[in-house]
């Protein structure tokens, strides 16, 4: 029992970033309609950015910017601060997911005013013809 | 200056691509002279950080703005990384210089904004190579992915939802990338490609499961990125569709970038020892690899639509490619490495030619191939010197590569894939020899009188020559040319290149 705890609550982050992939996976492949695709996409991708930015926390640590002692002292300790690294990696990872949706968003446009449509299904049965 | 090639081959694409986007107003022409001057450049440093990496023998390190490794990116060019970004800068200049008429013929408003995305597509390209960090790898990863869409989707009519169906595709083989980016973060606090190297050969970390579940979903990314069968389902759909300068720029060289990446992957930041002896998929891997090669040219020799018939060569292809890096042997290692060059190539020579005849015939089914050798003498010329490389005779540089690919096979024991590889140029010579019988047919078909619904070309007296421009014939002729140097050569590059890059641990 106590280990199942372990593994289930002690790792939630692990678990909720697994559960958002796995719920953003099954939308990117299983729905018809291209939108809720692309809502899928959104947040297979927010797992992952979840998933990054989780582990940089550190339990009792700040922001990291140097903080002083009373007397002045600079607090150079590194377990006294969050990892700024993975966060700053997921604001690169935040822009590129952007630019994703957004081509997205354009490419869905051009298909509706072609096809006339963004189900999936009636696209192929079109394009079949 | 010399010094610093390694990021000016990166830079100046990235640059000209910001450009470009401000040329609007000037006209075509300049947007065309810009890209070239651009890519040219890019070659030139490609070939002096090359040149710099055979001086000394080790690999040239440049660290952006003087940041040592573990805290800033580091740029690695060693002689893989040298010769593949030599391959990536010709092959994009060699398209832009063709570029010029079919590029305008399907772009015909906004054309400078298509070479705006042609230049970010090789930056990112480029950087993927050069670079020593595996973020940062993401990073280029995803803006040539991104501009590979935005070009994609400027084809004709049905290549929005290819298009599309290849976004979602790439997003996730992405993805999976990232996340096992994460996974090798947590379990070392690094990005950089050589301190993770060293961190991962510490024995606790040769036995941890989330290392290996990081290697997992990194290479399951890398897979996707590079069409590996069962994941190749998008490329034919999206390649085909595509304009004809796009094809003959995203066709040879995306999936040979991917293929780079798994090579990186598997033997800098991992080891031979650990992905063979450890991982050990070996065998899993080379029955995927010799079902690609096998499913794919099969595939390709059911396609009517000329493109679609290559893409499903590529399919094939990346079954050689793969199969020749997981055979644990240094003539597998070497057969890979080598075909990837040489599959650039030959993939480049065939997109153009088959895109030189769509723009004189307007057609894209294998009919277009009739009274080839009359009407476009140049360019079949070409197309047999691609078509004898893809079967693999020699001396074409695909018959090295298969011999140094059925050399590593037989070492390594691995029969099942020295059946596939053969096997496989043998449909690959049924394919070609089959569009030969179209092409020569016409000139049978003219002798005898006009066959009735017999193709679209009538046998009204002779066939008039058009050969396509001469900005198309230059880069197709100079690519034959690589294809058949490459294969005279073969001896030199791989002495002097390959040899080098070879892993420990064979």
């Amino acid at each position: 029992m106590d280990e199942i705890f372990h593994i289930v609550i002690a790792k939630y982050n692990y678990w909720a970033a697994l559960v958002l992939l796995f719920i953003g996976l099954y939308g990117m492949i299983a729905k018809n309609n291209l939108m809720k695709k692309i809502i899928g996409m959104v947040i297979f991708q927010t797992a992952i950015l979840l998933f990054f930015v989780s582990i940089g926390v550190k339990r009792g640590a700040t922001v990291p910017i140097i903080e002083y002692t009373a007397d002045h002292q600079p607090l150079l300790e590194a377990a006294a601060y969050a990892n700024p690294l993975p966060h700053v990696l997921i604001l690169t990872a935040i822009v590129v997911g952007v630019a994703t949706l957004g081509v997205a968003l354009a490419i869905i446009q051009k298909i509706q005013r072609v096809h006339g449509t963004i189900e999936e299904d009636e696209i192929l049965a079109e394009m079949r013809q | 200056m010399i010094d610093q090639a390694p990021i000016l081959i990166i830079i100046i694409p990235l640059v000209a691509a910001l450009l470009l986007t401000l040329t609007g107003s000037l006209g075509d022409r300049w947007a065309y002279g810009l890209l070239i001057a651009a890519l040219a450049a890019s070659l030139g440093c490609a070939l002096a950080a090359l040149a710099a990496v055979l001086d000394g023998n080790q690999a040239v390190h440049y660290r952006l703005a003087d940041w040592p490794p573990p805290l800033g990116i580091e740029l690695v060019i060693d002689h893989l990384s040298g010769v593949v970004l030599v391959l990536i800068a010709g092959c994009a200049l060699l398209t832009a210089i063709y570029s010029r008429h079919p590029a305008s013929q399907d772009n015909p408003d906004r054309l400078n904004l298509y070479y705006a995305l042609f230049a970010l597509l090789v930056t990112g390209l480029l950087g993927m190579t050069a670079t020593g960090d595996v973020f940062n790898l993401y990073v280029l990863l995803e803006i040539s992915a991104l501009s590979s869409y935005g070009l994609l989707a400027r084809g004709r009519g049905p290549a929005y939802y290819a298009t599309f169906k290849y976004l979602i595709v790439g997003t996730i083989g992405a993805c999976f990338y990232l996340l096992g980016v994460g996974y090798l973060y947590i379990m070392t606090g690094t990005l950089n490609m050589a301190e993770l190297a060293e961190i991962l050969s510490r024995p606790e970390l040769q036995e941890s499961v989330s290392v290996r579940i990081g290697f997992t979903l990194i290479i399951l990314g890398v897979w996707i990125k590079m069409a590996l069968f069962p994941l190749h389902a998008w490329l034919p759909n999206a390649y085909s569709k595509a304009g004809t300068t796009t094809a003959c720029l995203i066709a040879p060289l995306m999936t040979k970038v991917s293929v780079y990446i798994m090579l990186r992957m598997m033997f800098t930041v991992f080891s031979a020892d650990y992905i063979f002896n450890r991982i050990a998929w070996s065998e899993l891997v080379i029955y995927l690899a010799s079902t690609a090669a096998v499913v794919g040219m099969l595939t390709a020799f059911a396609q009517r639509d000329l493109r679609k018939m290559l893409g499903y060569i590529i399919v094939a292809e990346i079954g050689y490619l793969a199969g020749g890096a997981w055979l644990a042997t240094e003539a597998g290692f070497t057969g890979a490495v080598y075909h990837l060059l040489a599959d650039g190539l030959m993939t480049l020579c065939l997109f153009m030619v088959v895109g030189a005849i769509i723009y004189r015939t307007g057609l894209t089914t294998a009919a277009a191939m009739r009274h080839i050798f009359q009407r476009m003498p140049v360019t079949a010329v070409v197309f047999l010197v691609g078509a004898a490389s893809i079967i693999g005779l020699p001396p074409t540089c695909g018959f090295f590569s298969k011999f140094y690919l059925i050399q590593g096979a037989v070492q390594a024991g691995a029969w099942v894939f020295v059946a596939a590889l053969l096997i496989s140029s043998l449909l690959a010579a049924l394919i070609f020899f089959r569009l030969l019988e179209v092409a020569f047919f016409g000139r049978f078909d003219e002798a005898a009188g006009a066959a009735p619904g017999a193709g679209g070309h009538g046998a009204a007296g002779p066939v008039a020559v058009a050969e396509a421009p001469w900005s198309m014939l230059l880069p197709m002729v100079l690519t034959a040319i690589a294809v058949l140097g490459l294969g005279l050569y073969t001896n030199e590059v791989v002495t002097y290149f390959i040899r080098w890059s070879v892993p420990a641990g064979f």
